[in-house]
């Protein structure tokens, strides 16, 4: 602290701060500042880091109960095929093999394995070690290749999701018998089968190609996959073009006025309804009115189309507003018209945002199941829809169905269809960034 | 309000715009109160005034940029050889293509160079075939200065060229649709010295072919390119007359002052 004067006039003592006490806060100051801003900074990181523990545990936990689904239990049985019980008068017919008893067949193949098991009620718990859709699978391969009957052939049957369960460890064997699903008989027989090299675990195709099933080793994700993309593809058919045309309109062409100003908040807070009532009135105007058909991925996505409506035009709104002025008037003063210059030079540089918009709400679409509900897309629905007119239910539905049913073995498949879903989103947020690279890239 | 149509060091060149009772009004904001001018073909023509004095309103009257604003609403005539564009026969679009404007920022389409310049006789379809839209977006640059920096990278974006020669861009993307008048706002306020002497002698070219009206806030360079001056002031037009004239011996207090520095 000195109190030498500082500009040339002797004598003077200055009172309050010189320049080197002005300094001297200034560097006390600058510590405290520092301090705050590495503070700062460490929040920050923090925050990052609960957040992602939080997904690692999320995304793990999914994972390591759902990653099971991929195998499933099969096994091997020697089956014979008498001729007599596939022809009529010694005929094999297209008829004929439809007729066959291909369930009674495969018990016998059961009983044959296990010869001693003679009281009826014994059989059944034996029946019930291979699923009820080891029939149909027979039926598949015999009908593929007649030339099968008369012999006796050795063929992988899907067993019961009760087996698959103890094979994959979910069933503890140490359990008092009442208070599991797996009988002491069945686990001596599932024993005798490893033993025999009989059993095996192969890649469950079932899971990944057909549709729902009241029996878990018969209930795939596709069905529900194939929903859940024609719903988002008339969903983004319908709202993208709708959205962009309306953002372009309500921002480049439409007078600022009263009826403008309360069409822009009725957009605002159509974004913020929430989902079911959408429901609602798809099901008093789509259905009733107009009648799409119930169940069908049309009505879905019309619905969802209406809820996404609202955060793609204000997204694209957003995307319009940040294109600078001054290339409007650039694109005007070589005498665009005013459809030119959006088309031209507004629609391609707002064209990214839009997109990341729409994405958005097909995201939050994707995951909706209340305004579907009521338009009867909650539903056990066994086929798989061949277009965006047959029944059929979406992603998070199925998971809800499956998440609601008492079988072990759905828990994998609840976890399981959620990794699906996720996929889903993954694939839809990589092609958002890819279009978007594209437009970015003609700067 | 002064008129000087009789110039003493020119053979009374031909008058292309006239404009007549201007008032222009943003909501109920007047910004222009019942301007009268007339801009002679072939000559630079400055309008100077303190900042928000409406020159940059009366400019864009001339080519009708007014009428994307909302709110905006303008009174009187202005002729364009004889004929007002504000009639209702007058289509804008091709009103802008025979008035090209250049603006205060530098503002290059995001596109290549080639485009910029041949973004304006595309869409009015001046050239069908492919080599003559070559030679129109050469012309161009060769008039605007440019082509020797840019003719061997006339792929790469305009954006990417220093602030003088975009602003060189704009002035070829203007002239490429081949216009009778050109319009300027502030063109030189965004650039470096050098690049703004290199506009200036630009314009002095221009003026060759074309009728050029430029609004500056700096008197320097209104004296160094323009031929005929107009001061603004709160709106109105206080004089008007040759850049001589009004330099050496204004005739109003009040362009005096803005002149000495006094009001600005
Ligand atoms: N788009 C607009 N909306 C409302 N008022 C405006 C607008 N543009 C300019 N004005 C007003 O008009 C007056 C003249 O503006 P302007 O012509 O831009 O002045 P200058 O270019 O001389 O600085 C100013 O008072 C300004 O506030
Ligand atoms: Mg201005």
């Amino acid at each position: 602290m000195t109190d030498a004067p500082m500009n040339g006039q002797p004598g003077e003592v200055r009172r309050g701060l010189s320049r080197t006490d002005t300094m001297e806060t200034v560097r006390k100051g600058l510590r405290r500042r520092y301090a705050a801003e590495r503070r700062f900074k460490w929040y920050g990181r923090i925050a990052i880091a609960i957040a992602l523990g939080f997904l690692v545990v999320l995304v793990g936990s999914i994972l390591f109960r759902g990653a099971s689904v991929i195998t499933q239990t099969h096994i091997l049985l020697s089956v014979e095929l008498p001729m007599d019980a596939f022809s009529v008068d010694g005929e094999v017919t297209d008829e004929s093999l439809q007729r066959a008893d291909f369930g009674g067949i495969v018990k016998q193949a059961l009983r044959d394995r296990f010869p001693d098991v003679s009281k009826r009620r014994d059989r059944r718990t034996l029946y019930q070690l291979i699923s009820t859709g080891a029939t149909y699978e027979l039926r598949d391969h015999v009908v593929a290749d007649p030339s099968l009957i008369g012999q006796t052939i050795d063929i992988w049957l899907t067993a019961s999701d009760d087996i698959d369960m103890l094979d994959k460890g979910y069933i503890d064997r140490n359990v008092d018998s009442t208070g599991r699903r797996v009988s002491d008989q069945q686990i001596a027989w599932y024993d005798a089968l490893i033993a025999d090299g009989r059993l095996e675990r192969h890649f469950n195709t079932t899971f990944f190609t057909s549709g729902d099933s009241r029996e878990p080793e018969q209930a795939g994700i596709w069905g529900a996959a194939l929903g859940s993309f024609y719903t988002l593809m008339v969903t983004l058919l319908l709202a993208f073009p709708l959205g962009v045309t309306t953002a372009v309109y309500l921002e480049e062409f439409a007078p600022k006025n009263k009826w403008t100003d309360l069409i822009e908040v009725n957009i605002n807070n159509l974004a913020a309804v929430p989902s079911i009532i959408f429901g609602l009135l798809g099901l008093a105007v789509f259905l009733n009115v107009i009648g799409l058909p119930r169940s069908a991925p049309l009505a879905g996505g019309v619905v969802l189309a209406l809820m996404t409506l609202p955060t793609i035009i204000i997204a694209g709104r957003a995307a319009l507003k940040a294109v600078p002025p001054s290339i409007r008037e650039a694109a005007l003063g070589v005498g665009a018209s005013r459809l030119q210059t959006v088309t031209h030079h507004v629609l391609p540089l707002a064209m990214p945002g839009m997109l990341t918009g729409s994405i958005i709400g097909m995201a939050q679409a994707l995951g909706e199941t209340a305004p579907l509900l009521m338009i009867g897309m909650v539903a056990f629905i066994v086929d798989l829809p061949g277009g965006p007119l047959d029944p059929a239910t979406v992603l998070p539905v199925q998971v809800y169905i499956w998440a609601d049913s008492p079988e072990r073995a759905f828990v994998e498949r609840t976890s399981a269809g959620i990794i699906v879903l996720l996929l889903f989103l993954v694939v839809m947020n990589l092609s958002a960034v890819m279009l978007r690279k594209r437009f970015e890239r003609r700067w | 309000m002064v008129m000087a149509d009789t110039l003493p060091d020119e053979k009374t060149p031909r008058t292309a715009i006239v404009a007549d009772g201007v008032n222009v009004h943003y909501g109920t904001k007047q910004a222009l109160f019942d301007v009268d001018l007339d801009i002679k073909q072939h000559q630079v023509t400055a309008l100077i005034g303190p900042s928000g004095c409406g020159k940059s309103t009366f400019l864009r009257c001339i080519n009708r940029m007014n009428d994307v604003i909302d709110g905006c609403s303008v009174e009187g005539r202005i002729l364009l050889d004889g004929d007002d564009i504000y009639d209702r026969s007058v289509d804008v679009v091709q009103l802008r293509a025979r008035i090209g404007m250049v603006f205060q920022k530098p503002n290059p389409f995001p596109k290549s160079i080639f485009d910029n310049v041949a973004y304006g006789p595309r869409i009015h379809g001046i050239a069908e075939k492919k080599a003559d839209l070559e030679e129109i977006v050469h012309d161009s640059l060769v008039r605007a200065g440019l082509w020797g920096e840019v003719s061997d990278r006339l792929n790469e974006p305009g954006t990417g060229l220093s602030g003088g020669q975009q602003q060189r861009l704009c002035i070829a993307r203007a002239i490429a649709v081949r216009p009778d008048v050109i319009l300027m706002d502030e063109p030189c306020s965004a650039l470096d010295p050098i690049a703004t002497a290199r506009i200036e002698e630009l314009i002095d070219d221009l003026r060759e072919n074309y009728t050029i009206v430029i609004v500056t806030h700096s008197m320097q360079q209104a004296a160094r390119v323009s031929q005929r001056t107009a001061f603004f002031h709160l709106g109105n037009l206080v004089e008007f007359g040759s850049t001589d004239a009004i330099f050496t011996a204004p005739k109003d207090p009040r362009t005096e002052s803005y002149i000495t520095g006094r009001i600005g």
